[in-house]
C-alpha cells in the first residue's frame, strides 16, 4: 500500500516539476512556478520517507536540519554574489550524486549484487558527480576571486587533461567488466576530482556564464545517472530537466560569444593578447561626471549598457537614481542587455530588477540594436567586450564575429570605466577612442552617484 | 538487471529531455538566473537517493556518506527555492510611482 503512495507522489512530483519550469516562462507566472517546485519536492521527500527501506530517521533529520541551517543564509547572499552561490550549489549537487554512488557501490559490493549495468551507472554517476563537485568549487573560487580569475595555462594542458580523463574512463570500463575489482573505484573517484579542477583552471572570467551553465547541465546529468543506479524514474526526469536547461543556457551563451563548446573548454580564452602589428598611440577623451550629466539632460533617447563592472561596484541602485531623474524629465531610457554580460546568464536582469527598474525597460541585444542609430546618448557602465566594434570589423581580433550591442552607433557614447586597462578578456576596445566617445574614469558606483547628484542639482536649480 | 526496466528508464530520459528542451526554450532571457537557481533546486531531487542510503543504515560508512548527501541536497533545495523566489519578487512590470 505505502508503495503505491510513494509511486503516486513521485508521479505528481514529476508533473509539478514540469509545470514549475513552464510557469517560469513569464515573469507574471514565475512565482507560481517556484510554488509548484516546492510542492513537488515536498511530495518527493514524503514519498521517499514512506519507502520501507528507510528504517532510521535520526541521521536524515540531523542532516536535514544542518542543510536548512546552511541553506537559509545561502539564499540571502547579496545579488552580486548569486553566481558564486549558484556555483556552490552545483558543487553540492555533484557531491550528493558522487557520495550516493559511492555508498551504493559499497553496499552492493558487500551484498555481492553488483551487476555490470549497476556498476556502469555508478561509474557515470561518480564521474559526473565528483567532476562537477570540484569543477564548481573552482568556478566559485574564481567568481569570489579567491582563485585568480585569469586563465592558468601551461604547455600540454589539454593533453594532460585528456590523458587523465582517458585513464578514468579505462578504470571505469575495467570496473564494469569486473565489478569486484574494488581497488579501481578510488582511482575513478580521485581522477574525477582532479579532472574537475584541471578543467576549470584554464577558464577565464569572461567565460564564466558558459561554464556555469555547463556545470548546471552536468549536475543534472549526475542526478539522471543516480536515477539509473536506483532505478528511479523521478530522478531521471528531474535530472533530465536540469540537464536540458543547463545545456540550452550553455548553447545560448556560446552563440552570444560566437564560440564553440570546445573552444570555451579548451581554448583558454582571455589571456593577454599580444597586439599584432603596430600599436598606434591613440587618446581617450576624458570628461567629468558633470559633463556626462549635461549630455544626459539634453538627450531624448538614452540607452544604458550595463556590464560586470556595474555588478562589482554594486552600482545598480545609483543607476536607478539616474534612470528616475531622466524619465522624470520625459527622456526615454532603455537598458541594453547582452546575453553574456556579467558572470552568469541573466545576471544583469536580476541586478536591475533588484534596483526596481521595471523589466519592460530591459531590452535584449537583438531588440535594441536596430534603434541604436536613433540613440542620443549611450552610457556604458562597466561593460567592455560586449560593445567592442572590433567584433564586427577586425578579423584578427579574438572576439571577431561575436554579436555586440551597437553602442558606437549612438550619437554620443559615455563610457564609465575603472581605469584605462583593457577588460577581462584583455582586448583593447576601439570604441573608447572614438570621436563620439567621452570617458569618465572612476568606480562605477561613485561616478554614477555623481551624475545622479548633478542631475538632481540641475532639477532644483531649474525649479528655483 | 531487467531489460524492460532498463529500457523504460531510457524512454523516461528521452521524453523528459524533450519536454525539458521545449519548456525551457520559451523561458524569457530576463529570467535566466532564476531559471538556473530553480533547476538547481529541482535537481536536488538527489535527496531521494540520499535519504534511501542514510535511512537504510547498512553500515557506518555508507550512513555517513548518505547523511552528507542529504545535507548537501537539502541545502540546495532550501537555498535554491528561497533565492529563486527572492529574485522573482523583484521583477516588476512597472517601476515604483515617482
Amino acid at each position: 500500500m505505502s508503495e503505491i503512495v510513494t509511486h503516486l507522489s513521485y508521479l505528481a512530483a514529476a508533473m509539478l516539476f514540469i509545470f514549475s519550469l513552464r510557469w517560469l516562462n513569464r515573469p507574471n507566472t514565475a512565482r507560481r512556478g517556484v510554488l509548484a517546485g516546492v510542492v513537488g519536492m515536498g511530495l518527493a521527500i514524503f514519498g521517499t520517507l514512506l519507502d520501507p527501506h528507510v528504517e532510521h530517521y535520526l541521521w536524515i533529520g540531523l542532516a536535514a536540519l544542518a542543510g536548512i541551517a546552511v541553506g537559509v543564509p545561502l539564499s540571502r547572499v547579496p545579488l552580486t554574489a548569486v553566481p558564486q552561490r549558484t556555483a556552490i550549489s552545483h558543487a553540492f549537487g555533484g557531491l550528493a550524486a558522487g557520495l550516493v554512488g559511492t555508498a551504493k557501490y559499497l553496499i552492493w559490493l558487500e551484498e555481492g549484487t553488483l551487476t555490470s549495468f549497476r556498476t556502469g551507472a555508478i561509474v557515470v554517476e561518480v564521474l559526473l558527480g565528483f567532476l562537477t563537485f570540484t569543477g564548481s568549487l573552482m568556478a566559485a573560487g574564481k567568481l569570489q576571486e579567491v582563485i585568480p580569475t585569469r586563465p592558468i595555462t601551461y604547455r600540454g594542458q589539454n593533453a594532460v587533461n585528456f590523458v587523465l580523463l582517458g585513464i578514468a574512463i579505462l578504470a571505469g570500463l575495467a570496473l564494469i567488466a569486473d565489478p569486484t575489482k574494488s581497488y579501481l573505484f578510488p582511482v575513478v573517484i580521485t581522477l574525477s576530482l582532479l579532472f574537475g579542477v584541471l578543467l576549470i583552471i584554464p577558464i577565464g572570467g569572461a567565460d564564466m556564464p558558459t561554464v556555469i551553465s555547463l556545470l548546471n547541465s552536468y549536475a543534472g546529468l549526475a542526478a539522471v545517472a543516480m536515477g539509473f543506479v536506483l532505478e528511479n524514474q523521478l530522478l531521471i526526469i528531474a535530472g533530465a530537466l536540469d540537464g536540458a536547461s543547463g545545456f540550452i543556457l550553455s548553447v545560448i551563451m556560446c552563440k552570444a560569444m560566437n564560440r564553440s563548446f570546445t573552444n570555451v573548454l579548451f581554448g583558454a580564452f582571455g589571456q593577454v593578447q599580444v597586439a599584432s602589428g603596430q600599436v598606434e598611440e591613440r587618446v581617450m577623451k576624458g570628461a567629468s561626471a558633470h559633463d556626462a550629466a549635461d549630455y544626459l539632460a539634453n538627450a531624448q533617447r538614452v540607452v544604458i549598457v550595463p556590464g560586470y563592472g556595474m555588478a562589482v561596484a554594486q552600482a545598480q541602485h545609483r543607476v536607478r537614481e539616474v534612470y528616475d531623474s531622466l524619465t522624470k524629465r520625459g527622456i526615454d531610457v532603455k537598458f541594453a542587455i547582452h546575453p553574456v554580460a556579467g558572470r552568469m546568464p541573466g545576471h544583469m536582469n536580476v541586478l536591475l530588477a533588484e534596483a526596481d527598474i521595471p523589466y519592460e525597460a530591459l531590452l535584449e541585444m537583438d531588440e535594441i540594436n536596430p534603434d541604436m542609430p536613433q540613440c542620443d546618448v549611450c552610457v556604458i557602465v562597466g561593460a567592455n567586450d560586449v560593445v567592442n566594434p572590433a567584433a564586427r570589423s577586425d578579423k584578427s581580433s579574438p572576439i571577431f564575429g561575436m554579436p555586440i550591442i551597437d553602442a558606437d552607433k549612438s550619437r554620443v557614447v559615455i563610457a564609465i570605466k575603472r581605469s584605462k586597462n583593457p577588460g577581462f578578456a584583455g582586448i583593447d576596445n576601439a570604441l573608447f577612442y572614438a570621436d563620439n566617445t567621452i570617458m569618465v574614469f572612476g568606480d562605477a558606483k561613485g561616478v554614477i552617484a555623481e551624475i545622479a547628484t548633478a542631475l538632481k542639482e540641475d532639477d532644483t536649480a531649474a525649479a528655483a | 538487471m531487467d531489460l524492460d526496466l532498463g529500457f523504460s528508464m531510457l524512454f523516461a530520459l528521452m521524453l523528459a529531455t524533450f519536454v525539458g528542451f521545449s519548456v525551457i526554450q520559451n523561458v524569457s532571457r530576463l529570467l535566466h538566473t532564476p531559471l538556473m537557481s530553480l533547476t538547481n533546486a529541482i535537481s536536488a531531487i538527489a535527496v531521494v537517493g540520499s535519504i534511501l542510503i542514510a535511512g537504510e543504515q547498512k553500515d557506518t560508512l555508507t550512513t555517513v556518506l548518505g547523511a552528507i548527501a542529504v545535507f548537501a541536497s537539502i541545502t540546495n533545495i532550501v537555498s535554491g527555492f528561497l533565492i529563486t523566489d527572492r529574485m522573482l519578487k523583484m521583477f516588476k512590470e512597472k517601476g515604483p510611482k515617482s
